[in-house]
């Protein structure tokens, strides 16, 4: 049902941006060459064909066995002409960055964020990258795949046998 | 008859004015918060028993009611809010996120609110029925009238009633540093 | 006479109060920095802001979240995926049944079920799905209320959503974490006398709803709480993914039932109330046409629900019943696999979203084949609420805060997840 948006990014972009679309389930999917990033998104935002003006989404997946390691996903969505569409970026475990998207959508802040506070994906030219889930003496980054579910870090501990 | 007897009756009636005055800190964070509104609603009138109206203020309450998770970033905060309370104080932990850390056994969420604070009566349940929450302040209320609660305790230690050293039973608590070694008792405890 | 002593009024844009109204120096301030921390009395989760404030006026906030993080997509790696269903209930806790659909939802479009639900199953999730709607939104306003000092309305409030946590208890056992739903349909059917309970409910609530108006609507207080307080635009909605009541309050006509209709909604008969100006009076009162929508939905769905299966027919996705597993070999052995490695959900991603009390409800799932999930996202429409607040709040009065951020109904378990 978002056929023409991938139509039309195909057409659009032609130099090797776009790695590779599809569709699964319902859902049309683009794979974009990480320096692409901020192109490909502000041109789906602004094209009067696409007008995909809401940011949905955005958040990393951590493929962890195969190359890149790091996916970064972004949904976006058009009220006006009521169709999504779901980008992905690559971005490897040695160099895990992706420019930021926060001059396209300011809500995408918030969303790099976590992306980064959780798998540690550096957001190239975000105004503020802070860890927000987490508390800033937090080692590492919890929802990469080798970091163990149970390690705490704890802040406050009683002593053991302490009636205060 | 000696003094005992009057300061045993002196203590007694003292002890049943604050069970039934109880001013609470409601530390509300998650779910548990929905169940603890609907205990203070008309229909399972908490007002009943005395403990109706929260106090916004740790300063002017002394029922400290942990209602929901608590993370490991909300630990000083929580530790803090206790310290600031006034003796005689007792502690709550509602719902079974803050007794043990309910089924969220993971990296951010401190495994029961007694790692930071010590508590008197734990509710379990997720969330816990409003019965449960009247039965245990029920229980919470006989444990005041015997004087049992932990600030009570402690409070007659210190006027030396018991023959303990305070020091053996009220050590600082220990600020652990965060990092790799997360988990690990700090050095010299025991 | 000279009307100097009359109080100023109120600028309605941004509550901003000339100095010169009161014909008067201006005082020497200094920006005070100003926490208010993560526990506070305003029962609306835990959220710590951290404000600059010059006198009343608040030049910067920084709103840091986290309080909560429960680390929902950790444990779901770890969980099969209906042991998922406890974790969803606990993201937006005071409406968990529409977590419940938007989870089972995403799993059924991504093993390709989703036409077979059958269609009693599709009536009762949007029963109660629509029943959670209203507890919702009947928490964030009795709240709201309370936290400006309205007590009354909260009490109403809490009355009626007493008699619809008892309803979801004759259904599925527990008042607020429910878990009643599964793969596939539901956890067992509706009770007998389900319907008439409820719209015995329902009248009930029309007039607990009406008790409300009276007392808030033209109250000069609320009002003035309220009125052109914390404006949002619809350039900032789509800037940020701001949906649901707030999303709507500024105009921007955007409901997942009605955009892209799922379950059986598109055969109901409703409206969806979209505001004009999104300052905090709109966002009340989407909230309150919202609840009786729902209320019109529900009559809707209880006279056109059909009999019939409450789950799907298939020995892969369901559980056998207990009679069968207690007596033959192969049902217990299916109950075992079932239970032990979970369902096989084909490797791929999808992305399932719905309308749930704050907006667009979005999972994005991740599976690799097998019976747990390679990484089950939760886009939560909260977070995306809370993040245009350090904007909003800047230049509002520090005693604005207060309706402001509880009618952004931020719920920590959302947020945080």
């Amino acid at each position: 049902m978002s056929q023409n948006v991938l139509d039309r990014v195909k057409g659009q972009f032609t130099a090797g941006e776009l790695l590779e679309t599809g569709s699964q389930h319902g859902d049309e999917w683009a794979r974009v060459r990480r320096d692409a990033w901020v192109t490909v998104a502000t041109f789906l935002r602004d094209d009067p064909a696409t007008k995909m003006e809401m940011f949905i989404d955005l958040t990393v997946v951590d493929r962890f066995s195969s190359e890149p390691r790091f996916d970064v996903v972004l949904h976006l969505y058009s009220v006006s002409l009521k169709h999504r569409v779901r980008l992905y970026a690559g971005a490897p475990e040695e160099d895990p960055s992706v420019d930021t998207l926060c001059p396209v959508w300011a809500g995408a802040n918030w969303f790099e964020r976590e992306a980064y506070d959780l798998y540690g994906v550096r957001f190239k030219g975000h105004p503020d990258l802070r860890r927000i889930l987490m508390y800033p003496e937090f080692v590492g980054h919890p929802l990469r795949k080798d970091y163990p579910k149970e390690k705490r870090q704890p802040l406050v501990r009683r002593q053991p046998n302490s009636v205060d | 008859m000696g003094l005992d007897f009057y300061t045993g009756k002196l203590a007694d009636a003292v002890n049943w004015a604050r069970k039934f005055s109880l001013f609470s800190y409601p530390f509300v964070t998650a779910c548990c918060g929905m169940e603890y509104m609907s205990v203070a609603a008309p229909k399972y009138d908490i007002a009943r028993f005395g403990a109706e109206f929260p106090r916004f203020s740790p300063r002017q309450a002394d029922l400290l009611i942990i209602v929901g998770t608590i993370t490991e970033r909300q630990g000083p905060a929580l530790r803090r809010i206790y310290d600031q309370m006034c003796e005689p104080k007792w502690v709550i932990a509602f719902g079974v996120c803050a007794s043990t850390g309910g089924f969220y056994q993971n990296y951010s969420t401190m495994p029961g609110c007694d790692q930071v604070i010590p508590v008197d009566v734990y509710i379990p349940g997720c969330p816990p029925r409003p019965e449960q929450v009247l039965d245990a302040l029920i229980l919470l209320q006989e444990r005041i009238q015997r004087g049992e609660g932990h600030s009570q305790v402690q409070l007659k230690v210190e006027s030396g009633h018991y023959d303990v050293p305070t020091t053996a039973i009220r050590p600082r608590t220990a600020h652990l540093p965060g990092g790799e070694s997360g988990g690990k008792a700090p050095e010299g405890a025991g | 006479m000279d009307n100097t002593l009359a109080p100023p009024t109120r600028k309605v844009v941004l509550g901003i109060q000339e100095p010169s109204d009161f014909d008067a120096p201006e005082l020497p301030t200094e920006p005070l920095p100003l926490n208010m921390g993560p526990s506070h009395p305003a029962m609306h989760g835990t959220v710590r802001m951290v404000l600059e404030v010059e006198g009343e006026k608040i030049s910067s906030a920084d709103v840091q979240i986290g309080y909560l993080h429960r680390c929902f997509e950790k444990e779901s790696e770890y969980a099969t995926w209906t042991q998922i269903f406890p974790y969803t209930d606990r993201l937006n806790y005071i409406s968990p049944m529409l977590n419940n659909v938007g989870y089972a939802m995403a799993v059924e479009k991504l093993m390709g079920i989703a036409a077979l639900i059958p269609e009693r199953a599709q009536y009762i999730r949007v029963i109660v799905g629509e029943i959670s709607r209203m507890t919702d939104h009947m928490t964030c306003l009795g709240a709201s209320a309370m936290e400006l000092g309205a007590f009354t309305p909260f009490l109403y409030m809490l009355k009626a959503r007493e008699w619809l946590f008892e309803l979801l208890e004759e259904v599925c056992g527990a008042r607020l974490t429910v878990s009643y739903l599964r793969i596939g349909g539901c956890a067992w059917d509706l009770p007998v006398g389900f319907a008439d309970k409820l719209r015995n409910i329902l009248d009930r609530t029309k007039d607990v709803l009406v008790d409300v108006s009276k007392l808030l609507d033209r109250n000069r207080i609320f009002r003035d709480r309220l009125d052109g307080i914390g404006i949002i635009t619809q350039a900032d909605c789509l800037q940020y993914g701001i949906t649901g009541p707030v999303g709507r309050s500024t105009g921007l006509a955007y409901d997942v039932r009605k955009d892209a209709p799922y379950l059986v909604y598109d055969r109901f008969d409703f409206d969806v109330p979209v505001g004009s100006l999104g300052d905090n009076f709109d966002r009340y009162a989407v909230r309150v046409e919202e609840i009786k929508q729902s209320m019109r939905i529900l009559e809707q769905a209880l006279d056109q629900i059909p009999a019939g299966p409450y789950v799907i027919n298939d020995p892969r996705i369901i559980l056998p019943p207990k009679s069968e597993t207690y007596n033959s070999i192969e049902a217990m052995i299916a109950h075992f696999k079932i239970i032990m490695d979970g369902i096989h959900v084909p490797a791929g991603e999808v992305y399932s979203y719905s309308e749930a009390g704050n907006g667009e409800l979005g999972f994005y799932l991740v599976s690799d084949g097998t019976g747990r999930p390679w990484k089950c996202r939760v886009r939560p429409p909260c977070f995306a609420s809370t993040s245009i607040l350090p904007k909003l709040l800047e230049g509002l009065f520090i005693a604005d805060i207060v309706p402001t951020f509880g009618l952004i109904n931020m719920i920590g378990g959302e947020c945080d997840r």
